[in-house]
């Protein structure tokens, strides 16, 4: 492999990472707070691709508000699904919410291939944020370092709110323990849809970014990116933030090495994320950052 | 006439009821409509089996859709004539001894159902370490492996092209034998010592542990049964299909199988038979709502994807409103018709084992 | 009573358990006598709940080793050790909630089945007939436990009082050679902790059993202990008959200290 092959590699792996790291994020948040895998938060990925979508290219808007408004109504979708669908199961059984979690998800997708249809469409790159970057013999778009900026931005402030702000420490009272936290005053529900906003936003940015890297959307564009995720978060241990950057970053890395020194295994790319997993779950369930907890008896 | 025998004559007469409607159902249903009855038989072969894990096992296993596509294609691979296998691969000669081999389907069948047991067996090892979420997502990403290799072991299994021209069965013996010997098989099982151990698991595994259970052999042995009927099922739809390809055991499987447990109640193999039924029925009636239709002269266009919409939906109310489903954790018995009808006072309540 | 420290049935050798950086039981020596009725005291959070825990195999203890009859148990699952002979209550009630008061009881009798799951399903009789035997002795014990009325009943819609019962009945199904109780008066009036009392001291007769057990109603500890073990924040602050606690100075002081702080 050739240096410039290489840093072309690096690149994409960095650019793969970072979405991977800005949509496991939102799935750590929520799964710290209900202990609930969030399987509808891939499908905000293609409602945000399809709102940004229609906003150009119909609406006719700029694409900076395109964007804007993508990222209101996924955040919206995102506290009305745990509104609807969450919280009146939070005392039922676990395997309620779960069963909940993927008819939302079904539905979603389902609602997308009826409103849109089930084939691909191209979504547009605005000339204004993708263009094409030459230094000497490497060429490569301006997202790869677009996405990478606007991710560790993001991560920064959302690891700030988390760790500095009010909300911030409710979100992490509450993620420590739900019962203390509901008696200790702690308004559980502002926190809950507080936290669903902050990760529908994310998996909303992350989802336009997606788009714009990979400019094909569908409705079941959310699907692989999800489960990936959600391995990313579990990774790097769940319920920590950094956690699911670093592990983010390992997988989207991890998949473009694969595919770039070992080529004939290319057809296997998908499973990598899968048998990294399992890998984990087995040997460190708790994540490469996450804590180790005793059950109760 | 005492109680037992009065349940005795009741089953009997059930069985021998069943064995007209099948007969008849053979004799005068066009080809359409046995084909639903049959894929109502795999469905329920499916549900009750996942509710075995689901239900009463209580372990969130999400990987059905995968074992359903190890027996399709262990049975496909068995019963397909050498000929049309040599056609079929072109991409790559399909390896030997395999492409000699063809078996009748009976044996092809139960052995694919052993291949999926025994995957069952080498994935729930180590995922049944984990728990709820842990445990759906691990086998939801089995399940896709399996896909994976299947799709890229080409000289096995033809990778995306699949496999066509396997034997058809149209026989509705054949699909309902092996759905009432499955219930019957899955009946005995839950109603048994075992039985109680896997609902023990569901209900409190920290006290089923403290009373002598071996969780994790136990929930080996649930997850290795239920595989096995899922490659039953398999199978049985690659016959009745008589095509498979890997993109055909999506997640989308897995959700109707949720969706048959969920409505039918975890935790009640009637519910499943039922719900199974109903729901393979409903797929096929609302097959309009995604065609073209010709109303009073009005051309209205299909909805693809609008069947979807609607069982998600389903799912969605039944879950939050409707927990139980149409059964909750209760099955059929003639105790219950019989109290009803005011027949042979019961005397003293059973135990409810091995009834 | 012989000489326990030669004859003993459980010896925990100095077992600490840690979560973190909180050490929930410190260097717990135990050291119990066949057919001893031993009591555990001490305030909420002493830790006493962790000790059983580590005794049944529910947690596996930091460090320190524990001993029963004979065998060394230390990390064993919580159903080998229930096989070797120790059976248990819980605190917080772990009924099977979806069956019966029989069926509870009944699966204690699981693991002692000879047959193999196909002879169930064909209902061959190697297995009915063990079934069937293990359903005697099992309504032969709910009998004893005043439980049999109510066999048919789902378990969790008994009162109080008699789930508590149920949990010791499905406890002795497993067959055990001790028992370790989790406040099996909790939630009791007195009369009925008098009952509880007098039935515990009868079981220990009829099976030949050693018996563990947390209490914190007095009465009863004092009542039926000869032996009592007292944590408190993990640490074992004595050890002795009742009088002796009775009259130990930093057992009053840890009690009201614990009254004090809760206060
Ligand atoms: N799995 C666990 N993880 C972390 N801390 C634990 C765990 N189990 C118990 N603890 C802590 O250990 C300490 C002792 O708890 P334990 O339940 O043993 O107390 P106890 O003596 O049984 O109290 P009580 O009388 O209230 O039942 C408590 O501070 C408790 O919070
Ligand atoms: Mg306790």
């Amino acid at each position: 492999m050739t240096g410039e092959i290489f840093l072309q590699n690096l690149a994409n792996g960095i650019s793969l990472g970072s979405l991977y790291a800005l949509i496991a994020i939102g799935y750590t948040m929520v799964y710290g707070i209900l202990r609930l895998i969030n399987f509808a938060h891939a499908d905000l990925l293609m409602v945000a691709a399809y709102v940004a979508f229609y906003g150009i290219l119909v609406f006719t808007l700029p694409w900076w508000l395109s964007f804007l408004i993508a990222i209101v109504v996924t955040a919206i979708l995102g506290v009305s699904i745990e509104k609807v669908a969450y919280r009146p199961l939070r005392d039922a059984p676990r395997i309620s919410v779960l069963i909940s979690a993927i008819g939302v998800s079904f539905l979603l997708e389902n609602l997308g291939i009826v409103a849109i249809g089930a084939r691909p469409k191209s979504f547009p790159r605005p000339e204004d944020i993708v263009w094409n970057i030459n230094i000497g013999d490497i060429s490569f778009l301006s997202l790869t370092i677009i996405i990478p900026l606007i991710t560790v931005i993001l991560l920064v402030a959302v690891t700030y709110m988390v760790n500095k702000t009010k909300i911030g420490t409710a979100m992490r009272a509450v993620s420590r323990d739900f019962e203390t936290a509901s008696l200790m005053a702690v308004d559980v529900n502002k926190v809950v849809s507080a936290t669903f906003v902050v990760g529908s936003s994310l998996a909303a940015v992350g989802g336009i970014m997606w788009s714009l890297q990979y400019p094909q959307i569908d409705p079941l564009m959310g699907v692989f990116p999800g489960l990936k995720c959600f391995i990313a978060a579990v990774m790097g241990g769940i319920g920590s933030i950094p956690g699911a950057m670093l592990g983010g970053f390992i997988l989207g890395m991890g998949e473009v090495f694969l595919v770039a020194f070992m080529p004939e295994l290319s057809g296997y790319r998908d499973a990598f994320a899968f048998v990294i997993l399992i890998f984990i779950l087995l040997f460190k369930p708790t994540g490469i950052l996450g804590e180790n907890v005793v059950e109760k008896v | 006439m005492d109680r037992q025998k009065i349940k005795t004559f009741l089953t009997l007469g059930l069985v021998l009821l069943s064995c007209l409607v099948l007969f008849w159902g053979e004799q005068y249903l066009g080809k359409f409509s046995t084909r639903v009855l049959n894929l109502a038989a795999i469905f329920v072969i499916l549900g009750a089996s996942m509710n075995l894990v689901l239900g009463f096992t209580g372990m969130f296993s999400l990987g059905h859709a995968g074992f359903m596509c190890v027996g399709a294609y262990v049975s496909a691979i068995l019963t397909m004539s050498p000929e049309s296998k040599e056609m079929i691969y072109f991409m790559e000669p399909i390896i030997s001894p395999l492409d000699k081999i063809h078996w009748p389907v009976f044996p092809a069948i139960l052995t694919a159902g052993l291949v999926a047991a025994f995957f069952g067996f080498l994935i729930g090892f180590p995922a049944l370490r984990l728990r709820d979420d842990y445990l759906a997502i691990a086998t939801l990403g089995f399940g896709e492996i399996i896909r994976i290799i299947v799709t890229n072991t080409i000289s096995i299994t033809n990778g995306s092209l699949g496999l066509k021209n396997i034997p058809p069965i149209k026989s509705l013996w054949v699909y309902w034998g092996f759905a009432i010997a499955t219930i019957w098989i899955l009946k005995q099982l839950i109603n048994s010592s075992w039985g109680y151990a896997f609902k023990a698991i569901r209900d409190n595994e920290i006290a089923a542990e403290a009373m002598g259970i071996d969780i994790f052999k136990h929930k080996l042995m649930s997850f290795t049964i239920g595989a096995f009927f899922a490659g039953l099922a398999g199978a049985l739809m690659g016959h009745l299909i008589t095509s498979v390809d890997p993109t055909m055991f999506r997640f989308l499987f897995t959700f109707q199988i949720l969706l048959i447990i969920v409505l039918g109640g975890l935790g009640s193999l009637t519910g499943s038979v039922i719900a199974g039924v109903l729901v393979t029925v409903m797929m096929e009636v609302l097959r309009f709502v995604e065609q073209p239709m010709n109303l009073f002269g009005l051309q209205i266009p299909g909805i693809p994807g609008m069947r979807m919409v609607i069982f998600a939906l389903l799912l969605l109310v039944v879950i939050l409103f409707y927990r139980q489903g149409l059964m909750g954790t209760r099955e059929f018995n003639w105790d219950w018709v019989l109290d009803k009808v005011g027949v042979g006072r019961r005397k003293e309540k059973g135990v409810g084992v091995d009834g | 009573m012989a000489n326990p420290w030669q004859n003993s049935i459980l010896v925990t050798d100095n077992i600490t358990m840690q979560f973190g950086g909180l050490k929930a039981v410190s260097n717990l020596a135990l050291n119990i006598a066949p057919r001893q009725i031993v009591g555990l005291i001490g305030p909420n959070g002493a830790g006493k709940t962790t000790a059983f825990n580590m005794i049944t195999g529910v947690y596996k203890p930091t460090s320190g080793k524990i001993t029963f009859d004979g065998n060394d148990i230390t990390g064993l699952r919580p159903n080998q050790i229930t096989e070797l002979g120790i059976a248990r209550t819980f605190q917080n009630i772990r009924l099977f909630s979806s069956m019966s008061v029989l069926e509870n009881v009944l699966l204690s009798k699981h693991v002692r089945l000879k047959a193999t799951p196909l002879e169930a399903i064909l209902g061959l009789p190697r297995y009915t007939r063990a079934r069937k035997r293990h359903i005697e002795e099992c309504m032969d014990l709910l009998e004893q436990v005043q439980l049999a009325d109510v066999a048919h009943e789902k378990a969790t819609s008994l009162p109080y009082g008699k789930q508590r019962r149920l949990e010791i009945a499905r406890a002795l199904a497993t067959q055990p050679k001790m028992i370790l109780l989790d406040e099996p008066a909790a939630g009791m009036n007195p009369q009925e902790s008098l009952e509880l009392m007098e039935f515990i001291a009868r079981i220990r007769e009829q099976f030949g059993l050693t018996v563990l057990m947390i209490e914190h109603h007095m009465e009863v500890v004092m009542g039926i202990c000869e032996h009592i073990v007292v944590l408190d924040h993990g640490e074992t602050i004595a050890q002795g008959t009742p009088t002796e606690i009775q009259n130990n100075q930093q057992v009053i002081e840890a009690y009201l200290g614990a009254v004090d702080e809760s206060a």
